[in-house]
């Protein structure tokens, strides 16, 4: 019998590869307090009793890319106090919005032998192009500790406490030498926000951007000194056209070297 | 080996395979030596148990935006320019955990500080030495003492080494800090083929070396390390006229290379995480779930984050080009109103470390052009 | 002047340098307009609480564990040893978990930081204090402290402007400070139907009288625009620029000049202000997000 006082939860699923409800999963330690201090409602993925909404947090993961998401996302918000879009397919889109830069139709056809059956639409577009988003958790995946701060906050009724920052920041408290300066790799952390840890620079590669643009920031200098270091041409687009490709900052810089690299 | 009267001030030789009881000797002591070591491509700073840790036979290259270690063909220790970490990582941790409170009738505190290891710094350059300097003005003032800088500083030894080999983007010379050691050292090396020249510097230096096989270098070698040192000012990668510094900066605050700079800066943060002298700091709860517990966490921050001038109502610094201008006419301008000297050693690592290749060795002359009368 | 001379308590009390707090009970809430109330803390040490001392201007951190800090300036008489008064707006993170404390509940507090208002050194002198906004509690120490020596001063002026008659903070005193001969001059931005008095902004109430440049020094905080037009007023009138005290706001952290925030030029306003003689700061008061 549910305390009725608790905050109720629930986790939704749009178009994505799951790997944000997994991160939720993979909370060993942490997911049985979680249960003590709110209500889960509903999440397929953990359990299987479902409770009818309203719910006080929905937690929605992946892009919109179907007709029946753009109605059902709508019924989630009717029925959601705070929502909160949960990594990057939900706040820029995530790897399925490289199709909002190709022929949708194209890809079904060279895909699935039976495209007649797919209903979907032209574009994988974020959350927040739907419907009002009351916090975007970027990631992909998302980070469980910044999941935790989120939940953590909603309960104490504060402002979360999110990075900002670049991940160039993480890269210098954790001491590792910057990727771009010492191997000549191609990194977007300084143009990334932070959330990952700096994890893919702590293996020796550059960023790959999952955690979306650092707010307010254009990568006008960014991109002339990644391009200057390419092996091979068009690495630097490819390297902005990811999961966060669609991202306002990232696919500016993306369209702009294309268009470039086609007067050329 | 016949005694060797060694005192404060003393130049003495010991033979280089040596440096390993040096080292050996350090650790006796009780100290915890951290020195130079290659790893991610770069030179760190990391615990070392001997020598043959340390980068012997690699040198370094540098330009703006970058940083490459290469093999210098001899069998030398000290013939690299440091990385991008700095002694500051010792002595001002990036993260610290300042207290934990639990909610328990009240809130309490949970544990305490823990004591810091006694740290030996092994190749400490002068320029470094001159940013611990700058620091320790910035966190043990006569009116507030930081305590963990103070609980991790006051114990440290500092094995310092002359810099014969500056790099591509080096401007001690040009600031005064170097490429001579001069002071704030506990024993100083002077690296030269088969031997290093040990400085004794203070009581605790003295007291390191006695024991160890050291010899009274004759007078060739002493005017062979002077020439070496001397050769080195020369050979800095840069030059900054500071002549009319801070006023240049302080009374141009409305350049517009400001803007310019801001088309290129990413606000990444990372001069001001790689500079020796830099010490903003934030500090952040993390609350469990329920919220009963809280841990205070300190770590670095630097003035290019947009949370940094957040307050109710608004960002004070809004753009990049206000944050890159706080961050210059701080470091080399109202930075010596506050404790008398500037901000800058002159490492060179805000130059290597930008990704985007900002130089303030040419930012200064571009601010200094078209100043207004 | 018992609590002027009073030496300065350096640091913060029983702070270590950790920015471990104090603990402090709320022994009082009193709400003084639409999101801004007066929180009396006591500390729970009551050693501390007879040792505490601050001088008019000067802020403490309020501590939220879990929250973080805020820096909020001390509102109450100085003279006032057993509780502190917090006039706080519920603007922040911490501010509005403050909203939340109940009488009984426990808050952590830093403190006092900062400059004060050189109240002892402008004895003799007439004084314009000019306030809007959250900007009148920490001008309020600085008040009582001028009505205990009253006749050590000249001509006091109150100049005191909120968006409101609403939202006018700390309105059931005006009429006994108005008793000890000080004048009081009130504007609102918006008036309500039953407003009688000036519609406009504070630095208008400049026109209302003369000043003698001589013996004037000015006392302003509150927004930013407010002190920028209140100084252009005094400057006007040629009241010396060292005789024109700001209260600056910048985000603080450490108040201990440490952690770099809240820095302008030179100064680290946590430590070297909040309190600013004008001609101190002038040099970066008129630079653009300096």
């Amino acid at each position: 019998m549910p305390a009725p006082c608790k905050t109720t939860v629930a986790v939704f699923k749009f178009s994505s590869c799951d790997g944000c409800q997994l991160q939720l999963l993979n909370m060993e330690d942490e997911i049985l307090s979680l249960a003590n201090e709110v209500e889960i409602a509903y999440f397929l993925e953990a359990r299987r009793r479902t409770l009818p909404g309203p719910y006080d947090v929905a937690l929605v993961e992946g892009s919109v890319t179907t007709p029946d998401e753009v109605e059902r996302i709508k019924t989630i918000r009717g029925q959601s106090k705070f929502l909160v879009a949960l990594g990057t397919c939900a706040t820029a889109g995530g790897i399925q919005a490289l199709r909002n830069y190709a022929d949708a139709d194209e890809y079904a056809r060279a895909v699935y032998p039976h495209p007649e059956y797919l209903h979907f639409l032209p574009t994988a577009t974020p959350i927040a192009e739907h419907v009002p988003v009351d916090l975007e958790l970027w990631g992909c995946p998302i980070n469980k500790g910044d999941f935790l701060e989120v939940i953590s906050a909603l309960l104490q009724n504060r402002k979360p406490n999110l990075p900002q920052h670049s991940v160039c920041l993480e890269c210098k408290r954790r001491g590792l030498a910057c990727v771009i300066v010492a191997k000549n790799t191609l990194c977007l952390g300084p143009a990334t926000r932070s959330g990952c840890g700096a994890l893919c620079p702590s293996c020796g590669r550059g960023c790959y951007g999952c955690f979306g643009p650092q707010p307010g920031m254009d990568l006008n200098s960014l991109v002339p000194t990644l391009r200057a270091m390419e092996k091979e041409r068009g690495e630097t687009a490819r390297l902005l056209r990811n999961s966060s490709g669609y991202a306002p900052a990232f696919s500016k810089a993306a369209e702009s070297i294309l268009e470039e690299e086609k007067k050329q | 080996m016949a005694e060797l009267p060694i005192n404060v001030g003393s130049v003495v030789a010991l033979p280089k395979p040596r440096l390993d009881d040096l080292l050996a000797k350090l650790r006796e002591k009780g100290y915890q030596t951290i020195g130079p070591r290659v790893g991610d491509g770069t030179v760190q700073y990391q615990p070392i148990r001997g020598a043959s840790e340390m980068p012997q036979g690699y040198t370094s290259e540098e330009e703006a935006g970058k940083y490459r270690l290469v093999s210098s063909g001899n069998s030398r220790y000290f013939d690299y320019t440091p990385g991008a970490q700095s002694w500051k990582q010792i002595f001002f941790p990036p993260r610290i955990t300042l207290f934990d409170l639990c909610k328990n009738g009240g809130w309490k505190p949970v544990g305490s500080l823990e004591p810091s290891p006694r740290y030996a710094l092994v190749g400490v350059r002068p320029c470094e030495i001159a940013a611990i300097k700058i620091q320790d003005l910035a966190f043990l003032r006569t009116d507030f003492v930081d305590p963990v800088y103070q609980e991790r500083r006051k114990n440290a030894f500092i094995l310092a080494v002359n810099c014969l080999r500056p790099g591509g983007t080096c401007f001690c010379a040009s600031m005064g800090t170097g490429p001579q050691l001069s002071s704030g050292y506990d024993l100083g090396l002077t690296e030269m083929d088969d031997v290093f020249l040990v400085d004794v510097g203070s009581a605790a230096g003295k007291d390191i070396l006695s024991g160890l096989p050291v010899a009274k270098p004759d007078a060739a070698i002493m005017g062979k390390a002077k020439q070496a040192v001397d050769a080195a000012k020369t050979k800095m990668g840069r030059q900054l006229d500071i002549s009319d510094l801070p006023d240049v900066l302080l009374k141009n605050l409305d350049h517009p290379e400001w803007e310019a700079i801001s088309k290129r800066c990413m606000s990444c943060a990372s001069c001001t995480l790689v500079c020796p002298t830099c010490f903003c700091w934030d500090t952040q709860d993390h609350s469990s779930l329920n919220g009963t517990e809280t841990e205070r966490e300190r770590v670095w921050d630097s003035c290019f984050n947009p949370g940094y001038s957040y307050q109710a109502g608004g960002n004070t610094r809004p753009n990049v080009r206000s944050r890159y201008r706080q961050w210059l006419t701080h470091k080399l301008g109202s930075w010596k109103q506050q404790y008398g000297v500037l901000g800058c050693v002159g490492c060179g690592r805000c130059i290597t470390w930008c990704p985007v290749k900002i130089d303030i060795t040419e930012e200064i002359p571009a601010l200094r052009k078209e100043t207004r009368s | 002047m018992t609590a002027l001379a009073a030496v300065r308590t350096s640091a913060a009390v029983n702070d270590g340098g950790l920015l471990k707090p104090s603990w402090a009970e709320v022994v009082k809430i009193q709400p003084e307009a639409e999101g801004i109330a007066t929180y009396w803390l006591r500390f729970q040490d009551s050693n501390l609480s007879k040792a505490y001392r601050f001088l008019p201007g000067q802020f403490n951190m309020l501590y939220m564990p879990g929250y973080g800090e805020a820096a909020i300036s001390i509102s109450s008489d100085p003279e006032q040893r057993d509780v502190i008064g917090h006039t706080v707006r519920f603007v922040g993170n911490v501010t509005r978990a403050i909203n939340r404390l109940k009488i009984g509940d426990v808050v952590g507090i830093r403190g006092p930081f900062g400059t004060h208002w050189p109240v002892e050194n402008l004895e003799g002198k007439d004084l314009i204090i000019a306030v809007g906004g959250i900007g009148i509690p920490p001008l309020r120490p600085a008040i009582y402290h001028i009505l205990r020596n009253r006749a050590k001063f000249g001509k006091i002026t109150l100049l005191y402007g909120a968006r409101t008659p609403s939202d006018l903070l700390f309105s059931s005193e005006l009429d006994e400070w108005r008793k000890s001969d000080i004048d009081i001059q009130i504007t609102v931005d918006r008036a309500d139907s039953n407003w009688q008095g000036q519609v406009g902004v504070v630095p208008t109430l400049f026109y209302k009288f003369r000043l003698d440049p001589t013996r004037t020094a000015v006392l302003t905080c509150g927004p930013e625009i407010m002190i920028r037009f209140v100084v252009f007023e005094a400057l006007a009138r040629r009241v010396p620029t060292n005789q024109i005290y700001v209260s600056m706001e910048r985000n603080m952290k450490c108040g201990q000049g440490s952690c770099g925030h809240c820095q302008i030029g030179p100064y680290f306003v946590c430590k070297d202000g909040p309190v600013f003689p004008f001609s101190a700061v002038e040099p970066y008061f008129n630079v653009e997000d300096f």
